[in-house]
């Protein structure tokens, strides 16, 4: 909310400059997001009056006037706007004067006319986006007087960010009670006197729902002058807390919201058929607002309505069908309290935000609409004349919303602050703050007043104490606190551990949302999520991800296209799956490799990176929880990856995660033009581990044994390991695979495989004897098994 | 027959000028083999009168040590100088970069959540998480949000179909820990957290950092002793911190704090309050007996701070050029 530090100060002086000022309010609560300062750069502006007005010799649209501007000269000013009017006040800009538009005045001839000056228009003095004309300023304005002491120029506006808690503080009036409570200085009395009926009219309110409209101020003003227009002080105001002044009788309304925090609605009277009458809506009923826009109703929105239907919602804005125009001479003044419960949710529902359900949703004083409608009165029959009919109040007492004693222990406070407060600061700040106080044996009983709809219970009591008190006064303490020590659990790898693992193997964390393109989510996991946001930012982010690989993929793609060729990423985060109420979380691990295996060096032969790189990246990590027997790479099929460079990973019988290939369908998709290599784990189930068992090691020496065996093309290394290792489980401590043949000297489709066995024995020597035999038993399985045949 | 001394003499010095072992090796053999020089000498001693043999032999065997002593420091010279000259050919570019891969490197709201994690763990934190689908319960209603509030639409939320949404902060896992665990409690909640909001200064996923103590006699002193320690620890300096006052549901009293950076410049780092009764009493607690504080702190925010980083959105971007700066 922008506030006019000039409106302000009329309520409340604290003795406390600009920035001063600013500061308070943040620290209390009033986070101050800028001071900007309005109507700097008019030095130099004076009041003139227009004396007499001329065509110009030489042009149409063009006059030329004779001006005072409260010296003896007579000023020969050529003014090109249509309302100038003989006898007019308005501002005057005099050779030498810099505008704040940088427009730096001259005496100059303009159409052959000597102009020493010019007569100025809202828009040149920086006070406004719009004119009709030159600034008509009221005719007692006097003459020669500057512009910036006539208008209390410059004006900081201090833009508030207001919390939702406090709706008392969305006006002059709230801040200027608060500012009253911080400092101690004086709040203008903010009672209205009250503005007697010069005639008898009223207009009949008929209140059905008196729950929903406890409180309803009506009043019936006659004849009011159409052509008025607003004074220039009030629309500088409305201007300056950001609003444009329309129309005056708008304009008032708008102006008594922003200083009383009561919103406001005029109809134009003769356009109302029959009684006021707030009700709730009927399901399907359509109201067109001010706003010229149509909405259909739900069957729970509070609506003004008359006997041609709904004509405004209660709270959030007025109809167009009765609206205050050009042509309005009668005028109904409405101020209703319409409680929070009722109004709460309802502007957002049908996509509005105003002014009105902004305060309205966050709690209006149930007792401030009889004043607001005194104050609207006075300010139209100043501006607009007319004759004003009685005040009609319509009062439903139980409902308007009750304060109850609350009850406030001096230890409590002590104990939530953790500091003690003397007993005549405390209630000292709660009088302050308009708080009913009596003092008892444990402390204090107080009452809120009606404004305030955030003091419920006793900590909202302790929050206000703590707050003009002042956070700053309060001390810090270190808490001695027993804290047991956690459990550090060896069932689980710490993700620090991988991730230091993954850095190690050259692989760069990268995060991406979670949120990804339906498509490529699809694409890439296989499945259709059934996880799709009801309102995504685009497209691009509307279905929460199955994998992290499309999110990996764009962040290679995008680095691919800055010339890096060399693109290894790992995440960490979740997947989603399932349906909605019932989907699951899975905390994966995702990796990717691009370009070279190694970095562009003299040392090494430059290679891309192969299934079997990013295979030995994902092996790593995994045998940080598991040993490596456990492990299994089983050729699968995925609808992410090429067939015949997949594999799924299995840890006993459970799926652990999957390696391979992105398929060069996918690759072309993300625009990527080189093989991709990826990998992703379920973390959870991939990580699990124990605590290491030691076994004893061997104090006898060991035996290595080499064979090489020619089998078929399609035995996997895999088959031919485990089925070596089964011959002698207990001898047999590792087989490696050392080398893979396949060419001349081999017949096509079989390949020669030459493996190294390490026999270990550990409670005696192992003899030749003892390994010939094994080695012996393992050639005739595999040559069972197989058809292997051994060469030489 | 030579003079022995004239023969020790030239042999010393074809000794020293022995080029190699092979060189010298002949010289040994020349006077000291089985046939040497003076090999031979002594056994022509049996020809001398028996009375002259000792004197003899003695001066021969002198002379003989002589040279066995001058050929074995040759032989330890020339060892060196060999040596020497193989590892002056096997002398490498020292300034020729290593073999083999690089180092990779973590995000920069990783580096600094890893950070935020061990001062707090230091301190007897433990670390808890929960889902990012949140129901509305967890995430507004159990934190003291009341249906329709305008607290609500403060937090511009991801819905899903049906009410479900995507938690905008990780407060719900106070609640969730609350429940589970019960009082005393001293955990940490990091994790993502989702807002609908796409700017400058804003993107629709960001981390946070939910702090949760609730025990007995747990005071806003307490707060802002241990969130000042924080900061000074995190930002390894001293700090100047503003608490001012500020307003969340689910806490109370509330504060938002600053910390003075540069020249005179408050900055928002994070938000906190006593937990307020409503949320203690929704997770079952005694709010009579405890009381507690909660904090919650934007990683992003802090990294960018610690870290230099001018626009958030960069984060996000995951260009290696930018990561790369964080290992």
């Amino acid at each position: 909310m922008k506030i006019a530090e000039s409106w302000l100060r009329e309520w409340v002086n604290p003795d406390l400059d600009t920035t001063s000022l600013g500061d308070r309010l943040t620290m209390a609560g009033h986070e101050v997001d800028g001071i900007e300062q309005e109507g700097s750069g008019l030095e130099g502006v004076v009041i003139a009056e227009v004396l007499e007005v001329d065509r110009h010799p030489n042009a149409d649209r063009l006059s030329v006037c004779k001006v005072s501007d409260g010296s003896d000269d007579i000023l020969e000013i050529v003014c090109g706007a249509p309302n100038v009017v003989k006898g007019m006040k308005t501002p005057l800009a005099t050779p030498g004067v810099t505008l704040p538009n940088g427009l730096k005045l001259r005496k100059s001839k303009i159409r052959g006319v000597v102009s020493n000056g010019m007569l100025c228009s809202a828009i040149e003095l920086g006070l406004g986006e719009e004119s009709d004309g030159i600034i008509s300023l009221a005719s007692d304005a006097p003459v020669g007087q500057a512009i910036t002491d006539y208008l209390n120029l410059p004006d900081a506006v201090i833009d508030l960010d207001l919390t939702p808690n406090r709706g008392d503080c969305f006006s002059i009036l709230g801040i200027a009670r608060d500012v009253s409570a911080l400092t101690g200085a004086s709040l203008k009395d903010d009672s209205v006197p009250p503005v007697p009926a010069s005639i008898e009219d009223t207009h009949p309110v008929q209140i059905d729902l008196p729950e929903g409209c406890p409180n309803f101020a009506g009043r019936v003003i006659r004849n009011i002058d159409p052509m008025a227009k607003s004074p220039l002080w009030m629309a500088e105001r409305l201007r300056r807390s950001g609003l444009r002044p329309i129309h005056p009788v708008v304009d008032i309304t708008n102006y008594i919201m922003l200083e009383y925090g009561q919103p406001l609605h005029a109809y134009d009277l003769q356009l109302v058929t029959g009684p006021i009458r707030p009700r709730m809506s009927a399901k399907g009923e359509k109201v067109t607002l001010l706003d010229e826009k149509e909405i259909e109703l739900d069957d729970k929105t509070l609506v003004i309505s008359d006997d041609s239907g709904a004509i405004g919602l209660a709270g959030i804005m007025g109809g167009l069908s009765t609206a205050v125009s050009q042509r309005t001479s009668d005028v109904f003044f409405e101020a209703a309290f319409w409680p929070q419960e009722f109004i709460a949710g309802r502007a957002r529902s049908y996509g509005l935000h105003t002014d009105a359900s902004l305060r309205f949703e966050r709690g209006v004083d149930p007792h401030g609409q009889a004043r607001a409608v005194e104050r609207a009165t006075s300010l139209l029959l100043e501006i607009s004349g007319g004759d004003a009919g009685p005040l009609v109040l319509q009062t439903a007492q139980e409902f308007i919303p009750s304060r109850e004693t609350i009850v406030l222990r001096r230890s409590r406070l002590e104990k939530l602050l953790g500091v003690k407060i003397d007993d005549e600061t405390v209630t000292d700040i709660l009088q302050r703050l308009g708080l009913s106080v009596a003092t008892t044996d444990e402390g204090w009983s107080v009452r809120a007043p009606s404004f305030r709809f955030d003091i419920a219970i006793e900590v909202d009591l302790i929050e206000e104490i703590a707050r003009i008190y002042g956070y700053d006064a309060i001390p810090e303490t270190t808490a001695v606190a027993e804290t047991p020590l956690e459990v550090v659990t060896e069932s689980q790898i710490e993700f620090e551990q991988v991730a230091a693992a993954l850095v190690a193997r050259d692989y760069q964390e990268v995060i991406s949302y979670s949120f990804v393109d339906a498509e490529s989510n699809t694409a890439l996991s296989g499945v259709e999520s059934e996880l799709v946001l009801s309102n995504p930012i685009s497209s691009e982010m509307s279905v929460m991800r199955a994998t992290l690989w499309p999110g990996m993929l764009r962040a290679a793609a995008a680095n691919a296209s800055r010339q890096q060729d060399r693109i290894r990423l790992f995440e960490f985060g979740k997947s989603f799956h399932g349906a909605l109420g019932d989907h699951t979380e899975v905390v994966r691990i995702a990796g990717l490799a691009i370009g070279s295996a190694l970095p562009e060096q003299w040392g090494a032969k430059a290679q891309s990176v192969d299934f079997f790189d990013i295979k030995a990246d994902v092996s790593a990590l995994l045998c940080l929880a598991a040993d490596d027997f456990s492990i299994d790479f089983v050729a699968a099929e995925h609808p992410a990856l090429q067939p015949g460079q997949t594999a799924n990973i299995v840890r006993g019988d459970v799926l652990v995660g999957t390696v391979g290939k992105l398929h060069p369908r996918h690759a072309k998709a993300f625009d990527i033009k080189r093989d991709v290599f990826l990998f992703e784990l379920d973390a959870t189930v991939a990580l699990e581990s124990a605590a290491p068992t030691a076994s004893p090691v061997s104090r006898f020496p060991s035996i290595r044994r080499d064979i090489a065996v020619i089998v078929d093309d399609n035995i996997s290394s895999h088959e031919l390991v485990s089925t070596v290792a089964s011959v002698a489980p207990d001898l047999i401590s590792t087989v490696r695979i050392f080398d893979i043949y396949k060419g001349p000297g081999i017949e096509a489709g079989r390949k020669s495989v030459a493996l190294g066995l390490i026999l270990q024995e550990t409670s005696r020597t192992l003899t030749d004897d003892d390994a010939d035999a094994t080695m012996t038993a393992a050639v005739r399985k595999l040559e069972q098994k197989f058809a292997a045949e051994l060469r030489d | 027959m030579r003079d022995l001394t004239d023969l020790v003499r030239t042999a010393a010095s074809e000794i020293d000028a022995a080029a190699d072992l092979s060189a010298l090796d002949a010289i040994r053999v020349a006077y000291l083999g089985k046939k040497g020089e003076l090999t031979l000498r002594l056994k022509a001693l049996s020809q001398l009168p028996a009375e002259e043999r000792p004197a003899a032999g003695q001066e021969i065997n002198v002379a003989k040590q002589e040279l066995q002593g001058r050929i074995n420091a040759r032989r330890q010279a020339l060892d060196s100088l060999a040596l020497e000259s193989k590892l002056a050919a096997d002398a490498v570019d020292v300034t020729l970069p290593g073999r083999g891969a690089s180092i990779g490197g973590r995000h920069p709201v990783s580096r600094a959540m890893v950070r935020i994690e061990k001062i707090f763990r230091n301190a007897g934190f433990g670390i808890r998480s929960g889902p990012e689908i949140e129901d509305d319960f967890h995430n507004f209603t159990a934190l003291n949000f009341p249906e329709d509030h305008p607290a609500r639409a403060l937090h511009d939320t991801f819905f899903f179909p049906g009410g479900n949404l995507l938690r905008t902060h990780t407060s719900p896992v106070q609640i969730r820990s609350m429940v589970k665990e019960g009082v005393p409690i001293r955990i940490i909640a990091p994790g993502r957290v989702y807002r609908c909001d796409s700017d400058q200064t804003h993107t629709p996923m960001f981390h946070q950092v939910e702090g949760l103590v609730v025990d007995r006699g747990v005071s806003l002193a307490n707060l802002k002793a241990v969130l000042h320690q924080f900061v000074e620890s995190f930002f390894e300096r001293d700090a100047e911190l503003r608490f001012r006052a500020s307003y969340f549901p689910f806490t109370e009293p509330s504060a938002e704090v600053d910390i003075l950076w540069g020249e005179g410049k408050w900055l928002e780092i994070l938000g906190c309050g006593m937990v307020h009764p409503n949320v203690l009493e929704a997770a079952g607690i005694d709010s009579e007996e405890f009381t507690g504080y909660a904090f919650g702190m934007g990683v992003e925010r802090l990294a960018m701070l610690r870290y230099g980083v001018s626009d958030l959105r960069t984060f996000f971007e995951n260009d290696l050029r930018f990561l790369r700066q964080f290992r």
